[in-house]
């Protein structure tokens, strides 16, 4: 230290070198990367490919079969991003909700006192966890393929149909009147909260508890069903019919979309149980033992002590399996699912040639997706810890 | 995405190192390696196809072994890369193949904006339908509502936008990656309709498993010239190329077949002389061996030949010569001649 202080060289200084070699790496990194892109338009250049991003407000001149947005071969090349990007969230997001659910039952039965639920549990897991998702997406979809043709159609009361082009279900047509419907579910839901905050307050003060669940579900179904009924039922269905060779109108589910999302949800949640057993398996014994002491009922000891602790060792893994599940529907290429992947960085790619861009860009989605999913689960995370008292 | 992520960095890389050595011209890799890469379909009978021991055979691959015959005097001096059609202009431009021989169409776009250069027309071709029989559809103009089949990164999928907006019809286009998929697609009724260069509708429903229950519409919808490519920016590599395919088309025009190059060695016919390199400028111009043309006619055979023996009367699919005739005969084929 005393030699330190006199020789008063700057070099020497450990804050200024601290300083110095952060900025000088920063530094060395931006110009790595500002050569290597000079360098790959400059590239570009010279060999005649063409660079920019024109393209995006070109008309693209292809259909996709999926759209949750209005699209034609009339828009954009842009715009197939929107359309991509849309369907891989659709399916992301409704596999991440199947996973979980499938995770979590499959994971509370493994712990099943009872041998043939716990079996069947285990059975699952090792099964859907070992054999590569590529593979199971095949083998769904041979599984839809294999469904009779539209005139052929299984159907259940001339209302759903289900073929080999997919499932066909009627859709909800909203008349004038029906906003009083959506209003009536927003306020019994406002309501709810209420009374839950309400009730809380009055059993930390006098100890009286307030049944809010069923208080709650019955205004959550019996107020919209009220406002229903009172503006006169305003809500057509469109339903599917057979003309020439396919069905014309209600909603169809591409068996594409079908087995794209059975695969990740089936495999996803094999993984998700694993997890939500391990995190029930590291919640010590004595913990429930204490709870049960207290004359705590079986289901709140449950709801109360166990899963809230569970859920710490859970989420971080939860959170890993949902940034995997929303990657691996980029898989929806090999089957033909209009997903990011394959509508942006396929057709659209192939149809402009601009590679670095397209695929540059189509990254980037991907890495923004996944922050934005971890950054939830660790604000989940955190709420989750603050419970520790 | 762990795929795209590898191409991206392939691309990115090999543009990066490519920067700094100076761009060696392709001609002499061809000749300092030993032998040419062509990039080729994963299976396409008649054009590009491996056999049972991988042995590829077919026209697209006849131009490939035409290049090799020219510039390293051996046809069989090739090695086939299959690409499907999403990956193939990305292998042509990062290098890894010397020139693509793919049921490619020659189109503004791809010719001006990716880096690559159409070095000539070997097979005129237009989009057509394959449909199922049983479905008793007699044109495409009944074929509105259809689910159509298509496979990603071709011309097919903007043609068949273009001309159900054009005649008002509506369509549900299913994508698939590769021409199995797609087959599978209409063999197992997911999709009413297969649509693509006729070509390869002849050649895929040979692959099907009752390719009678299959007939092909009469309608074609769009022009499909396909022709071999290069990279851009080699001029000797890119002239290569396209000769060798005049070299095929002009030798039928003369009636220069493999049968009989030898006695051509001997004619006194000045445009036959220049053509086996005796006279004119033979080999120089193209930097190439003075027998390069009689190499192609020896190992590979005339376009007639070829076409005969891979898609014609002497294949399985029977394709008539069409547009593909020589132009004295009424059809496209027609090469500059070698003087
Ligand atoms: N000529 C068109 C289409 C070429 C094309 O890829 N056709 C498909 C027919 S289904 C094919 O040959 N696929 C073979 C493969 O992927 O290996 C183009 O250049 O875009």
């Amino acid at each position: 230290m005393s030699t330190q202080k006199k020789k008063h060289s700057l070099l020497n200084n450990a804050f200024f070198r601290e300083i110095f070699f952060q900025v000088l790496l920063v530094t060395v990194i931006l110009l790595f990367f500002w050569f290597i892109a000079h360098n790959t338009m400059a590239n570009l250049d010279k060999r005649g490919i063409a660079t920019g991003f024109k393209f995006m407000s070109q008309a693209s001149g292809f259909g996709i079969i999926q759209h949750l947005v209005p699209y034609d071969e009339t828009y954009s090349f842009g715009w197939t991003f929107v359309v991509g990007l849309l369907n891989t969230i659709l399916v992301s997001g409704v596999g991440v909700i199947l996973a979980t659910l499938i995770g979590f039952t499959v994971g509370v039965a493994r712990l099943s006192s009872n041998w043939l639920i716990a079996k069947i549990a285990t059975t699952y897991v090792e099964i859907f966890r070992n054999i590569p998702l590529l593979l199971q997406i095949f083998f769904w979809y041979a599984i839809c393929r294999s469904l009779p043709s539209p005139r052929l159609s299984w159907s259940f009361e001339d209302i759903i149909f289900l073929n080999i082009r997919g499932g066909y279900v009627p859709k909800p047509i909203f008349e004038e009147g029906f906003s009083w419907v959506i209003w009536a579910a927003i306020l019994a839901i406002a309501l709810t909260l209420c009374i839950r905050y309400w009730a809380k307050k009055r059993q930390d003060a006098t100890g009286q508890q307030f049944l809010v669940l069923p208080v709650g579900i019955g205004l959550i179904f019996g107020l919209p069903v009220l406002a229903f009924l009172v503006t006169g039922s305003p809500l057509g269905w469109d339903l599917p019919t057979l003309q020439g060779f396919n069905f014309k109108g209600g909603m169809t589910i591409i068996p594409e979309f079908a087995a794209l999302l059975i695969a990740l949800s089936i495999y996803t949640g094999a993984f998700i149980a694993e997890a939500v057993r391990s995190g029930i398996l590291a919640v010590s014994k004595g913990q429930t033992e204490a709870a049960a002491s207290l004359g705590l009922h079986k289901s709140k000891i449950l709801r109360l002590v166990t899963i809230p602790q569970a859920m710490r060792v859970v989420i971080p893994q939860l959170t890993s399996q949902y940034l995997n599940l929303t990657k691996n529907s980029s898989l929806a290429t090999a089957i033909g699912y209009p997903d990011l992947v394959s509508v942006f960085s396929g057709t659209t790619l192939n149809q402009t040639g601009q590679a670095i861009e397209i695929v540059g860009m189509t990254m980037l989605v991907y890495l923004f997706i996944s922050l934005t999913i971890s950054f939830f689960m660790n604000w989940y995370n955190k709420k989750m810890m603050l419970v520790e008292r | 995405m762990k795929r795209i992520t590898w191409s991206f960095v392939a691309v990115v890389t090999a543009l990066f190192i490519s920067a700094n050595l100076a761009q060696a011209a392709t001609k002499d890799e061809v000749i300092k390696r030993g032998y040419l890469q062509c990039g080729v379909s994963t299976g396409i009978p008649g054009y590009s196809n491996p056999d049972a021991k991988g042995a590829w055979t077919g026209l697209d691959v006849d131009v490939c072994r035409a290049v090799a015959a020219a510039t390293l005097g051996d046809a069989s001096k090739v090695k086939y890369l299959p690409l499907n059609a999403k990956e193939r202009f990305t292998a042509l431009q990062s290098g890894e193949i010397d020139m693509l021989s793919r049921v490619t169409t020659y189109t503004l776009t791809r010719d001006s904006s990716l880096g690559i250069n159409f070095a000539g027309v070997t097979y005129y071709d237009g989009q057509g339908f394959l449909v199922s029989k049983k479905l008793g559809v007699k044109n495409a103009a009944e074929l509105n509502g259809a689910a159509i089949c298509i496979q990603a990164g071709t011309t097919t999928e903007v043609n068949l936008a273009t001309y159900f907006k054009q005649n008002k019809m509506e369509y549900k286009p299913i994508v698939f990656d590769t021409s199995d998929e797609t087959a599978k697609g209409l063999e197992a009724g997911r999709c009413d309709v297969l649509t693509s260069d006729q070509s390869q509708l002849y050649a895929l429903r040979i692959k099907l498993a009752n390719p009678d229950d299959y007939i092909m519409l009469p309608d074609i919808i769009s022009k499909e010239p396909l022709g071999p490519a290069v990279r851009q920016g080699d001029d000797n590599w890119f002239d290569i190329v396209k000769w060798s395919l005049f070299a095929m088309i002009n030798a039928e025009e003369l009636g220069i077949t493999s049968a009989n190059i030898d006695q051509m060695m001997t004619s006194t016919d000045a445009t036959i002389q220049k053509f086996v390199g005796k006279e004119g400028i033979k080999g120089e111009g193209l930097g190439l061996k003075d027998d390069w043309a009689t190499q192609i006619i020896k190992q590979v055979g005339n376009y007639g030949e070829t076409f005969d023996r891979n898609v014609g009367k002497g294949s399985p699919l029977k394709i008539e010569r069409g547009l593909n005739a020589q132009w004295k005969d009424g059809g496209l084929q027609y090469s500059p001649p070698m003087l």
